[in-house]
């Protein structure tokens, strides 16, 4: 079961009464449990000890608000803490008034720099730039054939001159390039290079000169351990970046070597890359971002986005019939449809908080995109009573029903089967109780 | 003494392959090696490394074990491992097995080495033809290290080798192994960009069995562990190599990058989950980075690192040596 930090803190400090106040003994207790946790998510030692000794210093003499118990007291100050050191709302890129805007990408190979291009530069197309491309990397094999076909996919235009030029040069030529043609924004993709190469980061300084980016970016994998404030420092000291891309988020790295880069050098985290695809590039939020190093899940995330899409009204009376095991298959339906409209199943079911372990699980049941429309089908081809109550559906209904929609008789069974677990599980977590994974999986087998 | 590459590989019949350097001209090679190995492990970084200096030891109070364990976690050896150890160091100073800083830095590395080494660290590559299997996930250094391990496979060891195209998802990855395949002079099998990764691997077993080459590899998408569509796809690309060829993949190897935190393990574990791992590749230890997630990886799922990788060149991939890396964690 996922140990959620509050449950924890909250065994530490179950000595603390309701009303009275956190001692400095009970706050040492709790720092000992936050310092693991932060170290599990690998932000960096030395940033947690400073980290921890400030935070201790607020939580001390803190009253034990009577809403909250004194563990979930604790994570919410040091949430604050940690959503503030990682600053306020994310910048935009420092767009130039009149040319084209420049903007540098570094970073240590394997990082995701190219990749991270491409969607910058549809991002930004989307917006209603007119982005291009420059491949700069003339070191890893294909880099410049990586960068064209992506800059296909995306729609954006490729500066290349293959691998025999150096790259201070290809860039100095893009830009007078784009310049001619009105491009607005220029992305330089650049190769991965050890902070400690003294070669390749002068070269990078060249390439800096030369093409005076508006914004030089450090793009930062989210799964770097204790070494991402020695990367961080070094190409701070050397190449002065002036923002981070945070990288493989849809991983389930903590990512606290976000926390550690802020921490050390100041510079903000613009950017989170989510995904594989094009257009898994998001502006970055650190209030999600201390609530996912903190093991907390992006609570945040999750309900932006049920905001997005339902109205409060809506959202209650769901909430209502969830609790009450009322949700009928036509409410699934309904969800479902909004659901889509949010994302894949999957990655909104991995912001709940807890989720964890259980989202694993979960996901296996592997609710894709050709799934749901699997799904939608076979409820669409059922009477409104028997959306409102499954039970009924006996044999001849099941055959009837898969004939309708295209499917098996065990597609149609496996839905039934699934829904009634997840009402459960939904009735579960209206409540407040986190759900067994062991049940969920039997269930749903 | 690091290990040299025939000891670091499972030749079977024991018969030093054909264009297999002599034991004598490989002792001096290995020194030499050994040498290369520390500089390239060494550069620069000593300006940046936080050293556990040589005086720790000196003196044995409350501060030496708070920095013992410092140093370890900043080595991203994490907390748990970090305590195992540091707590068995601690105890054996008690009990007065170990008394004076020199014994007691000794100790360390025994133990830290101990690990990290596993029963039999070597690689297979016994069966003709024998399958390698690379996987992990994005960026780790798959590609680069299948070019590398396949030069060395013919250098040090006279084997012949094929590698396999079997990324058939990422821009470009297909061109990128070609450029490696031609670097080392070996051939590759492909399939057609989105093509199925499990029919280049068929393809690349057939290839060696008619042509009669001796090793396999095949590369493989990177993937995030997190990804189950994927990991599945995965397992499926390994049921093909098991249908196809008796005993395959004889090896799996996982390539993790040195600079990863806490989230290696997890990696391991998924993968491990999905294929059956064998071993480790530890990549990128050029850098800064002390790649302490391997002795986790090590310690937790019983799963040594064989191999290392030490920068972007064909040369620059070694065999592990548990001692030397131990060494290294503590700032050697």
């Amino acid at each position: 079961m996922f140990d959620q930090l509050s449950d924890r803190l909250q065994d530490t400090l179950s000595g603390v009464r309701s009303r009275g106040k956190l001692s400095e003994a009970d706050v040492d207790r709790a720092m000992r449990e936050i310092r693991l946790a932060l170290l599990e998510a690998d932000v960096n030692f030395k940033v947690v000890k400073q980290f921890t000794s400030q935070v201790r210093e607020r939580c001390i003499g803190e009253g034990v608000l009577e809403s909250l118990n004194p563990g979930q007291q604790v994570v919410k100050i040091v949430n604050e803490e940690l959503a503030s050191l990682m600053g306020g709302a994310s910048r935009d890129i420092a767009f130039a008034s009149s040319g084209p805007t420049v903007i540098l990408m570094a970073g240590l190979q394997g990082s995701g720099k190219t990749t991270a291009c491409a969607k910058l530069a549809k991002l930004l197309a989307k917006q209603g730039k007119k982005p291009a491309l420059v491949a700069c990397d003339t070191q890893r094999p294909a880099a410049v054939e990586q960068l064209v076909t992506m800059g296909q996919r995306a729609g954006v235009k490729v500066y290349e001159q293959g691998t025999s030029r150096d790259p201070t040069e290809i860039a100095e030529w893009a830009l007078g390039q784009a310049k001619a043609a009105g491009e607005d924004v220029l992305i330089v993709d650049t190769a991965g290079r050890l902070h400690i190469d003294e070669e390749l980061m002068d070269q990078l300084v060249a390439i800096r000169k030369r093409t005076k980016p508006h914004d030089v970016l450090l793009v930062l994998d989210a799964m770097t351990g204790q070494d991402a404030v020695n990367v961080a420092e070094e190409f701070a000291s050397r190449v002065e970046f002036d923002g981070v891309v945070m990288t493989k988020l849809d991983g389930d790295a903590r990512g606290g070597a976000a926390l550690s880069v802020r921490a050390v050098t100041g510079k903000p985290i613009l950017y989170a890359s989510t995904g594989e695809k094009l257009d898994e590039l998001e502006r970055f939020h650190p209030e999600r971002m201390a609530s996912r190093i903190l093991g907390m899940g992006d609570v945040m995330s999750l309900i932006e986005k049920a905001e997005e899409v339902s109205d409060e009204k809506q959202a209650e009376e769901l909430q209502r019939k969830m609790r009450r095991q009322e949700f009928t298959l036509e409410d699934f339906l309904s969800q479902m449809k909004q659901v889509r409209k949010m994302g894949p199943l999957s990655s909104v079911l991995g912001m709940m908080p807890g989720m964890g372990k259980t989202m694993k699980q979960l996901r296996e049941v592997n609710m894709d995109e050709r799934e749901l429309d699997r799904l939608e089908a076979i409820i669409l081809s059922m009477t409104p009573a028997e959306r409102a109550r499954p039970d009924m559906i006996d044999g001849s209904r099941r055959k009837r029903i898969a004939r309708g929609s295209g499917t098996t008789v065990q597609a149609v069974n496996q839905l039934v089967k699934q829904f009634g677990q997840m009402r459960k599980m939904m009735a579960q977590m209206a409540s407040g109780k986190m759900p067994d994974p062991q049940q969920l999986l039997r269930g749903m087998r | 003494m690091p290990r040299s590459w025939s000891e670091a590989f499972d030749l079977g019949d024991g018969a030093a392959p054909p264009n297999a350097r002599a034991s004598a001209e490989e002792e001096s090679e290995g020194r030499g090696v050994f040498r290369r190995l520390r500089e390239s492990l060494s550069k620069s970084r000593q300006a940046l490394q936080a050293e556990l200096s040589s005086t720790l030891f000196d003196k044995l109070d409350d501060e030496t074990w708070e920095r013992l364990e410092e140093a370890l976690i900043l080595a991203d050896v994490g907390a748990k491992t970090t305590a195992d150890v540091v707590g068995r160091l601690e105890h054996e100073y008690e009990v007065g097995t170990v008394t004076d800083g020199e014994a007691l830095r000794e100790r360390l590395v025994e133990l830290l080495a101990e690990v990290a080494a596993s029963d039999d660290g070597r690689i297979d590559v016994s069966k003709r033809p024998t399958l390698l299997m690379i996987v992990g996930v994005n960026g780790t250094g798959k590609t680069t290290t299948i070019g590398k391990l396949a030069w060395h496979l013919k250098q040090e060891l006279g084997l012949s080798v094929i590698v396999a195209a079997a990324d058939t998802y990422r821009a470009a990855a297909i061109e990128q192994l070609e450029v490696w395949a031609e670097r080392a002079g070996v051939e590759i099998v492909r399939g057609s960009p989105s093509g199925d990764p499990g029919a280049v691997v068929f393809d690349a077993i057939s290839a060696a069995e008619s042509r009669g080459i001796d090793v396999v590899i095949a590369d493989t998408a990177g993937r995030l562990h997190t990804k189950t569509n994927l990991m599945e796809e995965l397992a499926k690309v390994r049921r093909v190599a098991e249908k196809r060829l008796d005993g395959a993949p004889h090896e799996s190897l996982i390539v993790i990058d040195a600079t990863t935190g806490q989230n290696g393990l997890r990696q391991a574990q998924a993968f491990a989950q999905a294929v059956d791992l064998t071993g480790v590749v530890l990549t990128k230890l050029d850098g800064t980075a002390k790649g302490g997630i391997a002795l986790a990886i090590a310690s937790e799922l019983d799963l040594p690192v064989k191999l290392i990788g030490v920068g972007e060149d064909l040369e620059d991939l070694r065999p592990f040596d548990a001692r030397e890396f131990a060494a290294a964690l503590l700032g050697d």
